[in-house]
């Protein structure tokens, strides 16, 4: 063990197995976590070499082998619970990308969803057992988070009672979809219907794209691999193009809108319920979010441990990294970040359950609400995550561009959540417009329930019978309930300036798309601030639950850190709306340096906490020995380049000089 | 040569004859002459002729190309770099460009700088600045003949920036005149200099200089590392590549374990300081001389280097932005160009302002650099202090301001962004490197923070004297009149350059005063004088951060008052200007707000102002771009073509991945067997 991480440990106010037990949601938890991942660590058949020194193709290869192992290890080691799958998945495959995944993320849940009983019947068995592999194809290489947008046509033909597949142009290519490149033989792909000479929108069709025995692609069918990509080396995205490509009409997914062998259309039952899946991916994200962070967080807090540099004092030895004001700054206000989202992580998932099991009973009424702050949850979490993990990895200078850090890979793999599942600009004006509708709500005299509920407090509303708290309060910078009481009023102004904006625009313009367009900037801003608060107040609750003094006491100094530099950060919104006083950010911007130096000395077993195994940090510089420099020149030492003493370029050197 | 079409897009794709219509019609009517503006960022008509002539030749070289650069292991793209560097040697010796010649320079911009030995010249112009005459006269033609091949040693395992910490020793031994060179240490071993791992055949290692018993701080000395003759590590030399990393494929950036190395004394680098045969050490310049190669850097790779990538990033996300359509902005429209959203133009145009404020003010910084070099190398260093704090604290803020823009417009640009065949990716991950390398971002900023701090206390010694005529020009402004309230009434108010230059001093001005006042009154607390420092630097980096914005800003602005005689392009520049001044302004609200200095409804006016600009700034914004005048070889992007078909080149593109043309192992090994099951049920 390096001794600068002996002694951090030694040294902490807590002890970080209880920490750990909290963000598991039990020692139960944690304990039956740990067997899981250790039945993985132990197992010789899931080892493999370095995935840094391989090429794409040798990693896809690696990740296949994987998948394929994968589904009789579960069975034998009997693991069935979803959140024991998840544990199970995340260690083994360090980044959570698997060729296969889609079959079972995709392919069968709509299956699920959309099949009737019969193709249940027919699909089911063997795509569960993997006989044949499925995938699910919808944006396409011109068409993405609107889908209303998507070209592929699906054209009914009464006469064989077949579907004919197109992709009419080259922006109708379907394009993304993971494991359509290589893997899959099987698609879900969605088109619009055509029958009887109309067009009746998206509807989604199974598509055999491969041949069984021999995988080559069905005649009609171009289908591959997009190309080297920024990150997911072991996926292997595909695209897949169809030209007057048939299949017959059971293969479209009837249980809601079916087309009979006439070709008459029938029409779906309303399905509201489509919601529920997006919701819980969304919402599943707000929690990668937050394990992406916490694991940079704890590469760049370990690597700071044990890195020295320059000197404070003259004639002292060089000081740990981490005891530089700078560094501290750096990362402390990250790691406070990557605890807020674990804990609204945590909440999300439990929300959703519950509104499920609502949803289950017919009660449809929180749905609204849930799918507004799952779509902006994510894009919050999601940028601010994307931005943390590179603030990570550069406060590791030099050496967190080299992949032996293992940040790079965290970032690649974690920076496309700002895209996918909704790309994060659409997500917030879709909270924007659940906002709206709110503010429009309470300014027609109605209250409002619920995580906006802020807005019936809002000074303009004079039709409110009872007396308004004045504004501004006075915010008490060590009370987390009074920051989270400014994060309220922030949020409120800013929604409130936002509907206004809106208002005038639309006054002006006569049209509301015209208008919602040049207001777009402020919708943003106000969905941002929205989240921004709901974050702070689930932290600042979830710290009261906490009964073990001493871990309480530690997230209290985090949660106050998260709440006071997001005021810092964002200084102007605070003052221009009055919340705070100037010499109150001057003692919020003191303050934040008091609790960086409070922080400091629990800052190793911070991340400890968050109890990553070596493998899935991944990192040389992370290690939890911290025996860094050592590991560093080993890993060095594997690489490709350095397989021969002379390299074979020498020959280009060698008749650069015979020449010049 | 004119800037046409047939320049821009890449000769042989089926494509190139049509534009795409969405991409024409943004051409249609120019609002200023896109060629003149062309010419004012080349320099001048004659250097934009130059440079497509030299574009010309290089892309017809078929041994040049980019294209497959994204299919590549990290091998194949070393090599494929040697080579390239090889061929354009070749073409140079050839065609007569000599070298550091303008043609070269636009040579290694036509293929984005992947290129081979670029540490090679680093040695060689440190040697240049660091060596004596004779040293100069014996090294300069072997490295310009490439006899040798050198790299620059100087960042340990252990240490980066901070230069005192390195470990490595150079131990002179009077008996038989040499230097001993040794890394004592695990984290002695230097790590990252690039060329080392498998190129260089000597080094220039900075070491601790130990002569005579006594420790002489860091000295660079030349170390031969690898036999002429086949190649191999010499006695003594353990040495390798350190493997893969985010970026930078193409060099081989080394370790290098020195183990008791002798090289004669003649190979310590000795303009500035010597050691005599005895072992006598003698100085012949200032301590801080050594930091003299540094700085070169530094304002090499503004230009260079770091500024083109977020051009680049500009040209293809903008491009992108008005080929990619999405969702309605009425229900009866078509589909929409993602330009044309409110939310993307707050994507794109501030990087875009800033790929333009950014050009100006890397220009700039190298005439004041040629400038105060002559000085320097006659052995006057009085304008040494402020080039450094100038260098360093603008190297930090371009390098982080070009790395944040880079990474808005790859995401702006979707799913698509996250494919390599964007081009974006790698643009990013090579002017992220920029933050960490030649000095970590922050300790620039604190290198900077001490200057400006030292000039604000020479202002205070001596009130009214004359002492405040000779501050530095970069921070005159600390001692000119001040305003307690910014004057503006009305959004239109700022849109005065004038007025946002004043604001940006007002808050740099305060800022500074405010982190020295911190300093002091710890002092005065009784902290000792590093651990006050330690508990400030967060506010001295705020603080120099806020006075790089107000240098880059007056730059720019001063910079336009040079074209006033072309208003059609003064327009739209000014716009940026604008664009970008507001930009910082309504980021760093709180800083504005703070001491009143802005009202709140003041800042509402600045973000109405801000807001206004943006459909204007819309309508240029390809014209912008094409300004840019970057090929489509050298963008080597599918999105960012200068003829709009983006879809088409991306899925002939992708089809050429190794990917698809060299067969599925995983199938045979591991698929098929899953799929057995079915088969042997049928």
């Amino acid at each position: 063990m390096n001794p600068d991480l002996q002694k951090e440990r030694a040294g902490a106010s807590f002890n970080p197995e209880l920490l750990t037990n909290v963000l598991d949601g039990s020692p139960e938890n944690t304990r039956r976590r740990r067997e899981i991942e250790n039945l993985i660590l132990n197992d010789p058949d899931f080892q493999h070499e370095n995935l840094n020194f391989l090429s794409r193709s040798q990693r896809y290869e690696v990740a296949v082998k994987k998948s394929a192992i994968m589904v009789q290890k579960m069975r034998k080691f009997g693991i069935a619970d979803p959140a024991e799958i998840m544990w199970f998945k995340k260690l083994h495959l360090v980044n959570f990308v698997e060729p296969v995944g889609l079959n079972y993320s995709m392919f069968i849940p709509t299956l699920l969803n959309q099949g009737t009983t019969a193709q249940q019947e027919k699909w089911l068995h063997s795509s569960k057992g993997l006989e044949i592999i499925g995938t699910y194809a919808q944006t396409e290489m011109g068409h993405g988070t609107h889908l209303r947008g998507l070209e592929t046509t699906a054209t009914y033909d009464p006469e064989t009672q077949e579907f004919i597949l197109n992709s009419p142009t080259v922006t109708s290519i379907k394009w993304w979809p993971g494991g359509l490149g290589k893997t899959s033989n099987h698609a879900i792909v969605l088109a619009q219907l055509f029958t009887q000479g109309k067009c009746y929108g998206l509807h989604a069709f199974i598509v055999p794209i491969r041949e069984l025995g021999t995988h080559k692609p069905l005649p009609g069918i171009t289908v591959g691999d997009i190309g080297p990509k920024f990150g997911y080396d072991e996926m292997d995205n595909g695209y897949l193009k169809m030209d007057n490509y048939r299949i017959p009409r059971e293969n479209m997914l009837m249980k809601h809108a079916q087309v009979k062998p006439d070709g008459t259309y029938v029409k779906p039952l309303n399905n509201k319920l489509t919601y529920g899946t997006m919701v819980f991916i969304r919402s599943f994200l707000v929690g990668e979010s937050a394990r992406s962070l916490s694991k940079a967080c704890t590469i760049a807090v370990r690597y700071s441990a044990v890195r020295h540099q320059s000197e404070i004092n003259p004639g002292e030895p060089e000081p740990q990294i981490l005891d530089y004001q700078t560094q501290q700054y750096k990362l402390f206000p990250l790691l406070a970040t990557a605890y807020a989202f674990q804990f609204v992580g945590a909440y999300m998932k439990e929300t959703y359950l519950r509104i499920n099991e609502d949803i289950g009973h017919g009660d449809l009424s929180e749905l609204p609400e849930l799918h507004a702050l799952t779509a902006g949850l994510k894009a919050f979490t999601s940028w601010t995550t994307n931005t943390a993990i590179e603030a990570c990895r550069m406060a590791c200078g030099g050496h967190g561009y080299s992949h032996c850090s293992g940040l790079p890979n965290i970032y690649v793999t974690f920076t496309p959540t700002c895209t996918f599942e909704g790309d994060n600009t659409v997500m917030m004006l879709q909270t924007a417009r659940f906002l709206m509708k709110s503010y429009d709500q309470v300014h027609s005299g109605k209250l409002v329930c619920g995580m906006v509920s802020y807005l019936n407090d809002l000074p303009s509303q004079r039709i409110q019978p009872q007396q308004v708290a004045v504004w501004p309060t006075m915010v008490d910078i060590n009370s987390p309930d009074s920051l989270t009481e400014a994060y309220k009023l922030r949020a409120a102004r800013l929604v409130e300036i936002a509907a206004k904006n809106l208002q005038t625009e639309v006054i002006h313009r006569k049209s509301k798309e015209v208008a919602w367009n040049l207001t777009s900037i402020d919708l943003v801003r106000a969905s941002e601030a929205h989240c921004h608060y709901v974050v702070v107040k689930l932290f600042t609750e979830k710290v009261l639950q906490i009964q073990e003094k001493s871990i309480q006491a530690v997230l209290r100094r985090l949660c106050l850190l998260y709440s006071l530099y997001g005021i810092s950060q964002n200084a102007g919104d605070f003052l221009q709306g009055s919340i705070m006083t100037e010499s109150q950010i001057t003692q919020v911007n003191g303050r934040i340096k008091e609790l960086l130096t409070a922080i400091r000395p629990d800052a190793v077993a911070l991340v400890d906490a968050f109890d990553f195994q070596d493998v899935t940090l991944g990192s040389v510089l992370g290690r939890y020995d911290g025996n860094v420099y050592e590991n560093l020149f080993e890993w060095a030492k594997k690489s490709p380049l350095n397989k021969t003493e002379v390299h074979e370029s020498y020959k280009h050197l060698k008749s650069l000089q015979s020449k010049l | 040569m004119e800037g046409n079409p047939v320049h821009r897009v890449s000769a042989g794709d089926a494509w190139s004859s049509s534009m795409h219509p969405d991409i024409e019609s943004e051409r249609h009517s120019q609002s200023f002459n896109v060629e003149e503006l062309t010419n004012i960022l080349d320099g001048g008509a004659q250097n934009t002729a130059l440079r497509r002539k030299v574009e010309s030749i290089i892309h017809s070289e078929p041994e040049l190309s980019l294209k497959d650069n994204y299919f590549m292991t990290q091998n194949e793209r070393y090599e494929a770099a040697i080579k390239k560097k090889f061929h354009i040697l070749m073409l140079a010796q050839r065609l007569g460009w000599s070298e550091g010649s303008s043609e070269l320079q636009y040579a290694s911009r036509s293929v984005s700088g992947d290129l081979g030995f670029a540490i090679h010249h680093i040695f060689q112009k440190t040697i240049r600045s660091l060596g004596s005459e004779e040293q100069i006269a014996k090294w300069d033609p072997l490295c310009s003949k490439f006899q040798i091949l050198g790299t620059y040693a100087q960042t340990e395992l252990g240490h980066g920036t901070y230069l005192q910490g390195l470990e490595t020793e150079a131990t002179y031994d009077a008996a038989t005149q040499e230097f001993v060179v040794h890394s004592p240490t695990m984290t002695a071993i230097k790590w990252w200099p690039g060329d080392l791992g498998r190129s260089a055949t000597h080094a220039l290692v900075q070491a601790q200089l130990i002569c005579s018993g006594a420790r002489q701080g860091m000295h660079a000395f030349i170390v031969p590392i690898r036999s002429l003759d086949d190649h191999s590590p010499l006695p003594g030399i353990t040495i390798g590549d350190i493997g893969p990393k985010m970026d930078f494929e193409h060099t081989d950036n080394g370790f290098l374990k020195l183990d008791h190395v002798r090289i004669p004394r003649e190979n310590m680098l000795n303009r500035f300081a010597q050691v005599l045969p005895d072992g006598t050490y003698v100085k012949l310049g200032v301590p801080k001389s050594n930091y003299l190669s540094m700085v070169v850097v530094r304002v090499d790779i503004l230009l260079g280097e770091v500024l083109p990538l977020l051009q680049k990033a500009c040209t293809i996300a903008v491009r992108y932005a008005v080929i990619r359509r999405q969702s309605r902005l009425r229900p009866s429209d078509p589909e929409a160009k993602v330009l044309d959203y409110q939310t993307q133009q707050q994507k794109l145009f501030p990087p875009l302002a800033m790929a333009y404020a950014f050009h100006f003010v890397a220009n700039n910084l190298l005439e004041f650099f040629h400038h105060s070099y002559s000085f320097i190398l006659d052995g006057d260093f009085a304008l040494l202090p402020e080039l450094h704090a100038l260098s360093a604290g603008l190297k930090a803020m371009l390098s982080d301001f070009c790395t944040q823009g880079v990474e808005q417009c790859r995401r702006a640009c979707g799913g698509h962004g996250y494919s390599k065949l964007s081009g974006l990716p790698s643009l990013l991950t090579r002017v992220t490197a920029s933050c960490t390398y030649e000095g970590e971002n922050t300790v620039l900023y604190l290198q900077t923070a001490r200057f400006l701090i030292k000039s604000y206390l020479n202002t205070q010694k001596s009130p009214g004297s004359a002492l405040k005529g000779s501050l530095p020009q970069s921070v005159a402004y600390l001692t000119a009149p001040d305003l307690a309230r910014c004057p503006a009434q009305t959004a239109a108010d700022f849109l005065q350059p004038e007025l946002y230059t004043t604001a940006w001093a007002h808050v740099a001005v305060r800022l500074i005063k405010d982190s020295v006042h911190h300093l002091q009154t710890l002092r005065q607390a009784g902290a000792d004088e590093h651990d006050a420092w330690n508990q400030t630097t967060v506010i001295h980096v705020q603080a120099t951060k806020a006075h790089l914005y107000y240098v880059t800003v007056k730059i720019f602005t001063e910079a336009l008052e040079k074209l006033e005689s072309q208003p059609a392009i003064h327009q739209v520049l000014k716009r940026l200007s604008d664009l970008y001044a507001l930009h910082g302004i309504l980021t760093n609200a709180g800083d504005f707000l703070h001491d009143g200095f802005l009202s709140g409804a003041q800042i509402d006016m600045a973000r109405k102002a801000y807001l206004d600009l943006l459909p204007f700034i819309r309508k240029d914004a390809i014209l912008l771009t094409d300004a840019f005048d970057f090929t489509d070889q050298c963008l080597n992007s599918a999105l960012g073509c200068y003829d709009g078909h983006a879809y088409e080149r991306l899925f002939q593109w992708a089809q050429k991945s190794p990917t698809n043309t060299e067969g599925n192992p995983a199938y045979e090994k591991y698929i098929r067997p899953l799929l057995q099951g079915r088969r042997a049920r049928l």
